[in-house]
């Protein structure tokens, strides 16, 4: 597919809800038959573990909705409002909030993160982690999943310079 | 639509974006050319992001229907 049209990703971010956008289209481009690169720096490293603990950081995002996965309709739609002071002060709140986001994203439907990442694998997505990153923050390759590449800021730009899509996320 | 000879069937109702597509495209490997999958759907986002796929893949989306809230989709693979 010499002329299949390329999406380059940097994904820089590491939270639950941040994790999302750089596996949902590059799986999807794939699946539109489209080459794809996500290339992992920063907080997005920690993204190739085999083991995925991202979490949503509530404190860190007002404009993120607390809702509840269960209960009535109108329950469910109901916007919490928490201060700022139990959500960065009470210990085990990211905890619970993330695992109200899993079970409201399970409820609706969506994939979870180590699904959509399997689902990139096996269209062929290419993982690219950022040797720079891996050195500051002392990942070992053996911590990630395999088939990830690695590589710095030119291996990704020469992907990108011929790519039709390139996003930051 | 009972002139449409099915292959292959995929229920993908209740998945949210993007599964349908995922669960689409690998269902559609997994058939030969001309050979026609049905896929059925409630995520109403599906009516759009069908359209592009096929539009994109070449795949043909030979129909639509829908019925209280179930999205029918044809789709001949090229």
């Amino acid at each position: 597919m010499a002329d299949a049209k390329k999406l380059a990703i940097i994904a820089s971010q590491g939270t639950l809800d941040w994790a999302y956008p750089p596996f949902i289209l590059a799986s999807t481009a794939a699946a539109m038959d489209m080459e794809a690169v996500i290339f992992f720096t920063f907080y997005g490293l920690p993204l190739l573990k085999k083991e995925i603990s991202a979490k949503v950081c509530p404190h860190s995002n007002p404009a993120m909705p607390m809702k509840m996965p269960f209960g009535g309709k109108e329950f469910q739609s109901f916007n919490w409002p928490i201060p700022n002071v139990i959500s960065g002060n009470v210990p085990g709140f990211e905890n619970m909030a993330t695992s109200l986001m899993k079970e409201t994203f399970k409820k609706k439907g969506v994939a979870t993160i180590e699904e959509l990442r399997g689902m990139c694998q096996e269209f062929g997505v290419r993982f690219i982690a950022c040797q720079m990153t891996m050195d500051v923050f002392g990942f070992e390759k053996e911590e990630f999943i395999d088939g990830v590449e690695y590589g710095g800021a030119a291996t990704f730009l020469e992907y990108a310079a011929e790519a039709n899509i390139s996003l930051f996320i | 639509m009972s002139e449409i000879i099915c292959t292959a069937e995929l229920n993908c109702e209740g998945l949210n974006c993007p599964l349908p597509i995922l669960k689409t495209k690998k269902a559609i490997d997994a058939l030969n050319s001309g050979e026609v999958l049905k896929m059925t759907a409630t995520d109403p986002g599906s009516i759009n992001d069908m359209a592009s796929w096929s539009n994109r893949t070449g795949n043909e989306l030979v129909a639509h229907t829908e019925q209280a809230g179930i999205h029918t989709y044809f789709i001949k693979k090229k």
